[in-house]
């Protein structure tokens, strides 16, 4: 019934042969997120939960939630993409020799390019962003961001654009052509097929949301900081905050423009990217890594900030060397944009470009050596407390400085003609973001989850998740590095030479090992939320904090803050206690708020819609939710009633809560 | 702003690392703002940067665009050259209609400045008036060269053209359906502050559009003649 002319009006190029049934690894899969999909919906049913849902999260406008919700979403789809190396590092060990592994090449392609897909734009970002947003208002004494409705809208964005990858699964395909969606493998000619445009619009929708968050993110540290909190009292990780975001509004337009470009082709047929009617494929090479090489300090910077103020705390000391940190944070937010190139020397660009690139890029690594010094003297001579946040951050600087080094070696172009697209640049990158961005969201995670939620996590637990990790770091990727010294190319489905199966069989042993950490992550949330009680902060301050997220209660109240501190010194927080500042204790005014909205989830559904449609050439449907989005859009500007006063009565009552709990506790 | 407002304890430390001594050394400093204070939603300031910013970043767009534009334009695959296609005299007045409609936006915020609801709305009126003549000129001359054969699929060159000259007619066609947003909200509400802001955002970016179309006309029009 689907070859009729009328159901390709209404289905476009959906038919039943876009539904993989014959894939028993999908089917399978599916039938698994369906029954806990399922069962996640008729709990939240059974407890008549969705009212709750809707009016406290869905459509918070509060930072926090917001936040929370940024890193539920990171943390669910780095289960997604873990999955998908998981199954590559199998294939890999396995397919050796007569073997040919069991997965077929077209569905191995899609999985590198879903795993980076993933890890870089739904779990990286998403747990950068939800930190930022989650600290940074806090940090600074505000009571909200800047635009607290492009911030939930930005949160949706993100999260229909990680709901199109996770519907390509199971409907039609996802893309074979990298995790960039390389031309001229993504061109139509040779990807005619929906897995290109799944990515593209996936990304576009998610990649709107990131440019909405990182301007309501500059706005909010340009505009907000508490009185007496100049640039340089900032805490470092609002610094850190502030350059990752200038960078990500210097770079997203750029990525946007260029799949803007690749859609063009794909849709209208021009000749942008591709082989004859002179377009050019490394036009969009060079486009998405204008993009593509900042995008890695918009992800490390924010980290860097974490580490920072980890070491300060648990140190006991005063950061060593705040300025020097500032300059190289801006620094290297600078430096960053001039290196692109190194990600293509064998382009051919000449000798002398190419030299400006290598060159450009190993002088990042000054201004990054000078953090792992100011971070190493800050502990010298510290009263040092191994914390979980603090074992994440030695660990860091333990793995992290040899993916550094790494680095510098591929920057060097003859070393990188040698090394390019080879396995080795592979465990390099991965050495640099498990070793510097994974680690350094967990520190995090651990770091400020009391804050969010007033108590802290369980230390057993994430002492498995500690060692899982980073044992399993090690294992997974020394043979990587080695392989790739010997010449091995990256996305490869199978392996003549059977002298590589051992490095692979450890490698995949490595990934296991991770595996015990990712899952002991999940078990130590259930334990914590088990044992909360036991685990509680009533202080608002568990770690000895310095910086003004610890001068509220934990949870903060909706408003933050019931008085505005005022700033004297770089760690506000720790100069408040030593000098014996007393919250008052009377006096409340009532607190101005933004009231909660759901169109931030209205638009993002919609947009999705719109991308689906697109994707599936359901022209009608697209139509239609275009001129949705547009209704909606102008619509939510005509409620001029968007602002509400916190009553005195309540401020009253929670802070005299707050209050009670934290002299008991203390 | 929010810094210098009540940042008076200038002379309070600008101590040295060790705060020890601290505690005793300073009189009482003050450590929370106890009196109301609405600087932390600032309805008017955040707006307008964080909209300039926005624009920054819309003008980042635009040069990727530019650049791709810079590396294709002469890319003509055997189609046809700016030579053969471009029509100066109607671009020149295309462009002299989108520039006085710049000055026209400037009448109404003058207007507004002087709260004269109904004198904005007709500079605005007109202002979308020339806007929506500007697009209609330009799906002109499009649809013009496309009856000619110079379709966007011809050539690189005529892709780049296509995008570039079409993104900034989106633009364009974004700030009309702004422009009429704004005539029925000032009609509705009148010139209170959000739409005071919202006009001034509106502003920013239909001069932000003037600027952009200066660089396509030399970029694109003027040195594609050239060639």
């Amino acid at each position: 019934m689907f070859d009729q002319p009328l159901s390709k009006i209404i289905f476009g190029r959906l038919t039943w042969e876009s539904f993989p049934i014959h894939e028993p690894i999908l089917l399978v899969t599916f039938a698994v997120v369906v029954l806990l999909g399922a069962g996640m919906l008729a709990a939240v049913t059974k407890y008549r939960l969705w009212g709750w849902l809707w009016r406290e999260w869905l459509t918070s406008v509060d930072h926090k939630k917001i936040g929370i919700m940024y890193i539920i979403l990171g943390i669910i789809m780095l289960l997604r993409g873990f999955a998908d190396a998981l199954m590559m590092r199998l294939q890999q060990a396995m397919a050796f020799g007569g073997s040919e592994g069991y997965l077929n090449a077209h569905h191995y392609d899609q999985i590198f390019t879903a795993h980076g897909t993933i890890m870089i734009f739904f779990v990286a970002i998403p747990l950068i962003v939800g930190i930022v947003n989650l600290v940074m208002p806090l940090q600074i004494g505000a009571r909200d961001v800047a635009f607290p409705f492009l911030n939930s809208l930005s949160l949706w964005l993100t999260v229909a654009g990680a709901l199109l990858v996770m519907v390509s699964l199971f409907v039609g395909e996802f893309s074979t052509a990298g995790w960039l969606n390389y031309v001229p493998v993504a061109n139509a000619e040779n990807s005619p097929g929906v897995g290109p445009d799944y990515y593209l619009w996936a990304l576009q929708i998610a990649g709107v949301g990131t440019t909405l968050s990182a301007i309501n993110m500059v706005t909010t540290i340009l505009k907000m900081r508490a009185p007496g909190m100049t640039m340089m009292k900032m805490p470092v990780f609002t610094w850190t905050a502030l350059c990752s975001n200038v960078l990500a509004i210097a770079i997203f337009p750029i990525l946007t423009g260029a799949f803007a470009l690749l859609m063009l082709d794909r849709y209208v047929g021009t000749n942008f990217f591709t082989n004859d009617l002179g377009g050019n494929p490394m036009m969009y090479w060079n486009l998405v890594w204008i993009w593509g090489h900042p995008e890695v300090y918009v992800l490390v910077l924010p980290v860097f900030g974490i580490y920072s103020e980890i070491t300060s705390t648990f140190s006991g000391k005063r950061l060593f060397g705040y300025s020097s940190m500032v300059y190289a944070t801006v620094v290297i937010t600078i430096l960053s944009y001039l290196v692109w190139l190194h990600h293509f020397f064998t382009m051919g660009s000449g000798a002398s470009v190419n030299s400006f690139f290598g060159i450009a890029t190993m002088v990042i690594s000054i201004p990054t050596g000078a953090k792992i010094f100011n971070w190493l003297f800050t502990m010298y001579r510290g009263e040092i407390r191994m914390e979980l946040p603090m074992m994440w951050v030695v660990a860091f600087m333990l793995t992290f400085v040899v993916g550094g080094m790494t680095g510098v070696l591929l920057a060097v172009p003859p070393a990188d003609f040698v090394l390019h697209n080879s396995l080795f640049l592979v465990a390099h990158f991965h050495n640099v973001i498990i070793g510097g961005i994974v680690f350094g969201l967990f520190a995090g995670m651990y770091y400020w989850f009391p804050k969010a939620f007033g108590f802290k996590m369980d230390v057993f637990w994430g002492k498995i998740v500690f060692w899982g990790w980073v044992i399993g770091y090690w294992v997974a990727w020394t043979p990587i590095y080695i392989v790739g010294l010997m010449g091995t190319t990256r996305r490869v489905r199978y392996f003549d030479d059977p002298t590589l199966q051992p490095y692979f069989i450890i490698a995949g042993i490595g990934a296991l090992i991770i595996l015990v950490g990712i899952l002991a992550f999940v078990v130590q949330i259930a334990v914590s939320i088990k044992n909360r009680e036991k685990l509680r902060d009533t202080t608002g301050d568990p770690w000895d904090g310095r910086t003004l997220e610890w001068a509220t209660a934990s949870p903060p109240p909706s408003y933050n803050f019931a008085f505005t501190p005022v700033v004297h010194d770089i760690d506000a927080w720790y100069d408040m206690k030593k000098r014996g500042a007393a919250r008052p204790q009377g006096g409340y005014q009532p607190i101005h708020m933004p009231k909660n909205t759901g169109a931030g989830v209205i638009l993002s559904a919609i947009a999705m819609v719109l991308g689906f449609a697109m994707i599936w050439y359901m022209w009608w449907l697209a139509a239609l939710s275009l001129a949705a989005l547009f209704i909606v859009a102008i619509a939510h500007t005509f409620n001029y009633d968007r602002d509400f006063y916190v009553s005195v009565d309540e401020v009253e009552r929670t802070e005299g809560e707050h209050h009670r709990l934290a002299t008991a506790g203390a | 702003m929010t810094t210098k407002a009540t940042s008076k304890p200038k002379a309070a430390p600008r101590k040295k690392k060790i705060a020890a001594a601290a505690a005793t050394v300073s009189a009482d400093p003050t450590f929370y703002l106890i009196e109301a204070d609405d600087h932390h939603h600032p309805t008017g300031g955040a707006t307008l940067l964080g909209f300039w910013i926005y624009l920054m970043s819309d003008a980042l767009l635009f040069a990727a665009i530019f650049a791709t534009f810079g590396v294709l334009g002469t890319s003509y695959a055997g189609g046809p050259t700016p030579r053969e296609i471009f029509e100066l005299p109607l671009v020149a007045l295309n462009t002299a209609i989108l520039l006085v409609s710049s000055i026209t936006y400037g009448f109404g915020m003058l207007a507004m400045e002087q709260g004269k609801a109904k004198l904005t709305q007709t500079w605005l009126l007109i202002t979308g008036l020339l806007g929506a003549s500007f697009v209609g000129i330009e799906l002109y001359e499009f649809g013009k060269l496309i009856a000619e054969g110079a379709t966007p699929q011809t050539s690189g060159f005529l892709s780049a053209f296509f995008t570039l000259v079409g993104t900034h007619g989106l633009h364009v066609t974004f700030g009309i359906i702004w422009i009429v947003v704004m005539l029925v909200q000032v009609q509705k509400r009148g010139l209170i502050p959000e739409n005071k802001r919202r006009l001034l955002c509106l502003s920013m970016f239909w001069h932000f559009l003037d600027v952009v179309w200066i660089g396509v006309f030399t970029f694109v029009y003027l040195l594609g003649m050239l060639r």
